[in-house]
């Protein structure tokens, strides 16, 4: 029962969309568990994933969600595509688009870029990162791994701790969890620190032991050197000894906090490796719940595609 | 809503589904019951309650959501996507005998939609098939091994199951078109 027949961020959906993906993904879930991890749901669409950045884990996940509901799949990787040519991206998706996939998921470097692509397309389009902006599937998979451990969502002390400034992630976190009623709270250097993220309903502090004091739920951000074109931290080690997560940072925590990772982790940096691989880390539940989060997407956004925007 | 099973009988009727099963399988040594959802699932949790109660043996129950098998799911031009829910087999089905639940038999897609899902979690020795009640038209060459009543029907009416577990009354009744 999605409104709309893309998914472009978490704005876009309201709190009983949101429920209704993250349930639809507790079903999807026992598919992995099966000696035959697959259903002929989307059998004979054809789906594309287009990613214009580097990715890994996204894109396997995507590719996995796809395979496991029948679908068949097409990943193009731009280093050997023509857009190093000189094509542009709206040629590059109409080219596309004449072989005609049913859904396109789509990584772009340029915030907004998903969106362009949504109202010149006839493909449903999957947001899978865009810039600084949104990453919604990432938010969806961390909600359904908060929930699966703490039952809900509401009244959680939730905090998202690193480079808040480049953070598609943190962007899209704030919005769902605020909409399903969690306390946010973001903690950074204050070069990396947004303006105005009180304005968006989120508790800013440059003291990583306030934001982590008490808390449910500790998200670790990954400093993202490759967005930075500036002297923002000194260095990764300062940037390790007033921001990372240690096990004594740790303690101030609830006892039974869960620690997360969108990935890729620079140990050392943000988090200890004595936290990414102890007991309260759940960052590789994270990864497989991600395929689990995807496949509802796919299944609810599949349903929707015969309607008009 | 003419009531055409009120709750003593069709508790009688799984009773009997309980007898016939034993006297066709000769025991419960390698059955399982699998209720497709949303009312086979109380249905087969009853039949293996009536088993164990004649015979002592507990019978291993699993839940089979079929909507991601279903033959018209990506057919209809508009419209939401119906509810998944999780299916839970919580055993291993191969070589063994499959008893598959569900509440009424009637074109007979669903049933094709739960044999295909069930083949996915293995290969069983073979598959039974209990509904509530038949109630006729089938569209496809299926046909039960065990029926609660044979209730002849209009394409038009409708049938439905209510149970104690979801709709807080056991009974079946039959909906005329214009009565709804």
């Amino acid at each position: 029962m999605l409104r709309s027949r893309h998914l472009l961020g978490i704005a876009d959906l309201d709190a009983e969309e949101i429920q209704r993906i993250l349930d639809t993904a507790e079903a999807m879930k026992e598919i992995a568990a099966r000696p035959i991890k697959k259903v002929p749901t989307l059998r004979g669409r054809t789906v594309v994933n287009l990613f214009f950045e580097p990715s890994t884990r996204t894109r396997m996940s995507f590719e996995v969600a796809e395979k496991r509901l029948s679908a068949d799949t097409l990943s193009i990787a731009v280093a050997t595509s023509s857009v190093t040519k000189g094509e542009t991206l709206l040629d590059t998706v109409r080219n596309l688009e004449a072989m005609a996939p049913d859904m396109i998921v789509m990584r772009h470097a340029s915030s907004g870029a998903p969106h362009l692509l949504a109202r010149l397309c006839r493909s449903a389009i999957i947001n899978a990162g865009d810039g600084m902006h949104e990453h919604p599937t990432q938010a969806l998979l961390d909600a359904f791994t908060i929930r699966a451990h703490k039952k809900r969502l509401d009244g959680l002390k939730v905090s998202i701790v690193g480079d808040l400034m480049h953070s598609r992630v943190l962007r899209s976190n704030i919005q769902l969890l605020n909409k399903m009623g969690a306390e946010v709270w973001a903690c950074g250097p204050s070069t990396l620190m947004p303006t105005d993220l009180a304005r968006f309903g989120v508790r800013p502090t440059t003291s990583i032991d306030e934001a982590v004091d008490q808390a449910d739920v500790v998200m670790m951000l990954r400093i993202q050197h490759e967005r930075m074109h500036g002297h923002f931290i000194p260095s990764t080690r300062e940037y390790f000894s007033l921001f990372g997560l240690t096990p004594e940072r740790l303690r101030r925590a609830k006892d039974d906090v869960i620690i997360m990772h969108p990935g890729p982790m620079n140990r050392g940096v943000e988090i200890d490796s004595e936290v990414a691989d102890g007991p309260y880390s759940v960052i590789l539940e994270q990864v497989s719940n991600g395929v689990a989060v995807r496949m509802a997407v796919l299944y609810l956004l599949a349903g929707q595609e015969a309607e008009a925007d | 809503m003419p009531q055409v099973m009120d709750a003593d009988r069709m508790g009688r009727a799984l009773t009997r589904i309980a007898h016939e099963i034993l006297e066709r399988n000769r025991g419960t040594s390698e059955l399982a019951l699998v209720g497709i959802r949303t009312r086979g699932v109380p249905l087969a949790r009853r039949i293996a309650h009536s088993l164990r109660d004649i015979n002592g043996e507990e019978v291993p129950t699993g839940a089979l959501d079929i909507t991601l098998y279903r033959d018209d799911l990506m057919r209809q031009p508009v419209g939401p996507q119906p509810v998944v829910r999780r299916t839970e087999v919580p055993f291993s089905i191969d070589d063994k005998r499959i008893l598959l639940v569900d509440d009424v038999l009637y074109t007979g897609r669903t049933i094709r939609a739960a044999l295909d899902a069930l083949i996915d979690f293995g290969r069983p020795r073979a598959i039974q098939l209990i509904v509530l009640v038949d109630r006729g038209h089938r569209e496809l060459p299926i046909k039960a091994d065990y029926v609660g009543k044979n209730l002849p029907t209009s394409p038009k009416q409708s049938v439905q199951v209510r149970l104690q577990e979801i709709d807080g009354a056991d009974e079946v009744v039959i909906n005329d078109p214009e009565g709804v």
